[in-house]
């Protein structure tokens, strides 16, 4: 274990430091180039740059391609492709708004080099029963394991900081549960993902200066699912995200087919006089997790960013716990 | 927000008994009496039976949802 600690430190710091530098001249650059988008949760008009999922995607390769130098695994390189195809996804819907579909299948095609590396193990474990062998059913959740995380994380990115301060607390949770597995090879390949999170969090956090777009959503819920496969730790990862599954199940059981968000007539939430947020009676809307929290009343858009914190800290001490049950088995 | 948290713990026990299910009980199954094929039965068997544990599973979530956010989805 020793062995890894020059390698974790260097690629924390590269992480974090990457993501954390080179976001400022992005912001600068993205508004030059006015690729912009209104924050329409403030008063006034402010136009907010697009896509961070840039320095994200920066960061995820300088990070990775170091451990990988380190360590030669095919699951850093399962971990970095597929991270680096979910960017692309995403870039291309930032661009171009493509149909509901387009997200789900073409993530379903980014996980296949987990596959072809072979950087997956086709034991399904779970906490106190053991292990269950699943060889042909284990591709299946693969190749839809990747697009719900993915398209979780970017569900969740309604409000400033939401998916990036999210991300933190998940991927610390996830890289904690691996170390408790002693799975420490995939532990320190998870953390970069939490400080990556952590630098953008910086400039994503309300006022937001950035938002990640689809590019940067999909790229940091992408990894967290790849990492989630190649560690092993599938039942964990599903645990720590439930909050952001939630809102994506919510949504699903209230439109009853998958749709993209801007093809949505009906708005969940609307602005009271003073600009908090508040829950609408509107039945054609979704429900949505943000929209429930409001439904007790009105919130600014710093307390509702706080309270899915609360929930994302809940599941990722849940998280935990189901990894100390998996030491367990009864 | 009370509601919320019973909801995430609700789905963790899910988790929980699911896996149970599918260790204790999906697990074990295999099938002998299709010769080379053995393999690509259990597996068709085992994948149906995970569908249906997950649609199951959604249905449960459903009813938990209906039932601890009935007023706020009233409203």
């Amino acid at each position: 274990m020793t062995e890894l600690i020059i390698p974790a430190i260097v690629s924390c710091v590269v992480a974090f430091f990457t993501v954390y530098l080179i976001t400022p001249p992005l912001i600068q650059y993205l508004q030059k180039r006015n690729f912009t988008v209104q924050d329409v949760n403030k008063k006034e008009t402010v136009m907010v740059s697009r896509p961070g999922g840039i320095s994200i995607v920066v960061g995820i390769i300088a990070s990775e391609i170091i451990l990988y130098a380190f360590l030669q695994l095919n699951e850093i390189l399962a971990v970095l492709i597929t991270s680096i195809l979910a960017f692309a996804i995403g870039y291309v819907d930032d661009r171009k708004v493509m149909g509901g579909w387009f997200k789900p299948i073409a993530l379903a095609f980014a996980a296949t080099p987990i596959i072809f590396l072979g950087a997956y193990d086709s034991n399904l474990a779970f906490p106190l029963f053991g292990e269950v062998q699943i060889p042909i059913l284990y591709l299946g959740i693969i190749i839809v394991l990747i697009p719900i995380t993915g398209n979780t994380i970017n569900s969740i990115d309604v409000l400033n900081g939401v998916a990036s301060g999210f991300m933190v607390i998940a991927s610390f949770s996830l890289s904690i549960a691996l170390f408790i597995l002693e799975n420490y090879e995939m532990a320190i390949v998870s953390l970069p993902l939490g400080l990556i999170s952590l630098a953008f969090y910086k400039y994503h956090k309300n006022p937001s200066k950035i938002f990640p777009g689809d590019s940067g959503a999909l790229a940091l819920g992408v990894m967290y699912g790849a990492i989630a496969i190649v560690g092993q730790v599938e039942i964990v990862a599903a645990v720590a995200l439930l909050p952001a599954v939630i809102n994506s199940f919510l949504f699903l059981a209230s439109m009853r087919r998958i749709v993209e968000h801007r093809q949505i007539k009906g708005k969940p939430v609307e602005h009271t006089e003073d600009f908090k947020l508040k829950a609408t009676n509107d039945t054609t809307a979704p429900i949505t997790l943000v929209r429930l929290i409001l439904a007790k009343g009105p919130l600014t858009e710093k307390q509702v960013s706080t309270q899915i914190f609360k929930l994302a800290t809940f599941s990722g001490i849940l998280a935990i716990i189901t990894a100390v049950l998996m030491r367990i088995t009864l | 927000m009370i509601g919320l948290f019973a909801f995430l713990f609700a789905m963790w026990l899910l988790i929980l008994g699911g896996g149970g299910i599918m260790v204790l009980i999906l697990g074990p199954i295999s099938f002998s009496d299709f010769g080379e094929l053995d393999w690509l039965f259990s597996s068709a068997f085992k994948a149906a039976f995970a569908i249906s544990l997950v649609i199951i599973w959604i249905f449960v979530l459903l009813k938990i949802k209906n039932w601890i956010f009935r007023k706020e989805i009233a409203s």
